[in-house]
């Protein structure tokens, strides 16, 4: 079963409020960058930066990053795919010296954490951060590691067995936040 | 997707998609070697053993790079060190390194097949880093990546490989490569250094480099083994230097923007004079560089997927 948390004008909503709480955090656009995480969470930085460049009218440093590198299950077999592929590596592009800058990670669910852990070592490799902040468009629960969000579009209790499926206009779709559940058929 | 063995011993073996999977995987690992800080973590706790029966310093430089790079762990044995000195059979001391834990072996032999005898009895992932007369996959493979990455494209191009066929596990891996993925191949060599097997490759054989370098896209120089010289394969080095050697006058038949490679070695003044290999045409020294990038594509791919 599916069912829509959120829909487009909702998205557009949160995302402007996301863009205008970042800037009220870090009061002004000065000293802070966007980096999202592939691939939902790149879609969801561009559109925080063009909202703050609507904003503001200025374009803060935008970089995309993979975290496939930091993995820590790399390898390792999963209950029920003897032959599970080999995680694809997606374009990683930080171009600017991230040294004494407040970095805002971007993703669009957090869930264990453990992505996020990847992408903070992903970035320290990148340069000294002054500070890294966290925003996310849907923030499930069930932390397997002591990670929270400085930044939440939506609160979403979720059972550990159900699906949170984020589309992007970007990727062909409409922007569209569902929850499937995996007991009603959908793998 | 994923490489469908354990183990990387051939490109005839491999599927074009995988050629694809290991070329696109390349290309991330170009960019993390251009970062200040030129490692990541991905291979963590892994082992990686370079295991040479042959002399060599690109391709083992490169491996243990590559390794480490990834943040495996990574261990050098060859041949003068290791107990075959003791007469050791190679299955034992390779199953004894398995024995250590070692997730992934790269053997280099001079006898065509040992990898495969190795992967056959053993768990750990075999990587052939060049056997007798057989193949290179990982020269071939970062040669189809030198390629794509200067001409965007591989499908259409006329590859000229040039020098001694015969003995070239180079030649054969990227005849293999650059047909699956499309290119036309030509071999110019000696006659006494043309297999006589070559037609099953479907490639164009000449013997008359002046000809062939015409409407050339890549030129593939192998290195004249000078070992093999006064075995009767060619009079004098001189003569061969004059037929089959690339200087700028051959060169500038060719059509422009063509690449002019090299394995390495090189042997200046006999196959490749010291002004092409210097010139704006010549990749060679991108190949070494692409080298890393592709081998640590390979230990990722081959080490990122839980076999059986």
């Amino acid at each position: 079963m599916k069912k829509i948390i959120l829909d487009p004008p909702e998205i557009a909503r949160i995302i402007t409020r996301i863009s205008h709480e970042i800037l009220e955090k870090n009061r002004g656009f000065k000293g802070i960058a966007l980096v999202g995480i592939q691939t939902g969470g790149v879609f969801l930085a561009n559109r925080i930066h063009q909202k703050i460049q609507e904003i503001d009218s200025v374009s803060v440093p935008l970089g995309e990053l993979d975290i496939t590198l930091y993995r820590d299950d790399l390898g390792l077999k999963k209950v029920g795919t003897p032959t599970a592929d080999v995680p694809t590596i997606k374009t990683t592009s930080i171009p600017f010296d991230l040294t004494g800058l407040s970095v805002v990670l971007v993703d669009d669910v957090l869930f264990t954490g453990r992505t996020i852990r990847a992408a903070m070592d992903g970035l320290i490799d990148f340069g000294r951060p002054k500070q890294i902040q966290l925003a996310v468009l849907i923030d499930r629960g069930h932390r397997e590691l002591p990670i929270r969000a400085d930044f939440v579009g939506k609160n979403l209790p979720t059972a550990h067995n159900e699906k949170v499926e984020v589309r992007w206009k970007e990727s062909g779709d409409d922007d569209y936040v569902c929850v499937i559940n995996n007991e009603e058929g959908n793998p | 997707m994923r490489l469908s063995k354990k183990d990387l011993l051939a490109i005839s073996e491999l599927q074009k998609e995988e050629i694809e999977l290991i070329l696109s995987t390349a290309v991330t690992f170009k960019e993390v070697l251009g970062r200040d800080i030129k490692k990541v973590p991905t291979l963590r706790g892994k082992t990686v053993v370079n295991l040479f029966f042959e002399p060599s310093t690109r391709t083992r430089t490169s491996f243990e790079l590559a390794a480490k790079r990834l943040s495996a762990d990574c261990i050098n044995i060859s041949s003068s060190s290791s107990s075959l000195t003791k007469g050791e059979s190679l299955l034992d001391t390779a199953k004894n390194i398995e024995a250590m834990q070692a997730d992934i072996i790269i053997l280099r032999h001079s006898s065509s097949g040992t990898p495969a005898l190795l992967a056959r009895h053993l768990k750990s992932s075999i990587i052939n880093a060049g056997d007798g007369t057989h193949e290179h996959p990982s020269q071939g493979l970062l040669d189809l990546f030198t390629i794509q990455e200067k001409k965007g494209t591989i499908a259409g191009l006329r590859v000229v490989i040039v020098g001694d066929i015969l003995h070239s596990r180079v030649a054969r891996s990227d005849i293999y490569g650059l047909k699956k993925m499309g290119a036309e191949v030509e071999i110019v060599g000696p006659p006494a250094m043309i297999p006589q097997s070559s037609d099953q490759w479907k490639v164009t054989t000449r013997y008359d480099l002046d000809k062939a370098v015409v409407g050339a896209d890549v030129i593939i120089l192998l290195r004249l083994q000078l070992e093999r010289q006064g075995k009767g394969f060619f009079p004098t080095l001189r003569e061969y230097a004059r037929l089959y050697g690339l200087n700028a006058s051959r060169l500038a038949k060719a059509n422009s923007g063509v690449l002019v490679m090299h394995p390495g070695p090189i042997n200046r003044g006999v196959e490749i004079s010291s002004d092409v290999a210097d010139g704006l045409s010549s990749v060679i020294l991108d190949q070494v560089t692409n080298g890393v990038a592709v081998r640590m594509a390979i230990l990722y791919l081959l080490s990122g997927q839980s076999h059986e």
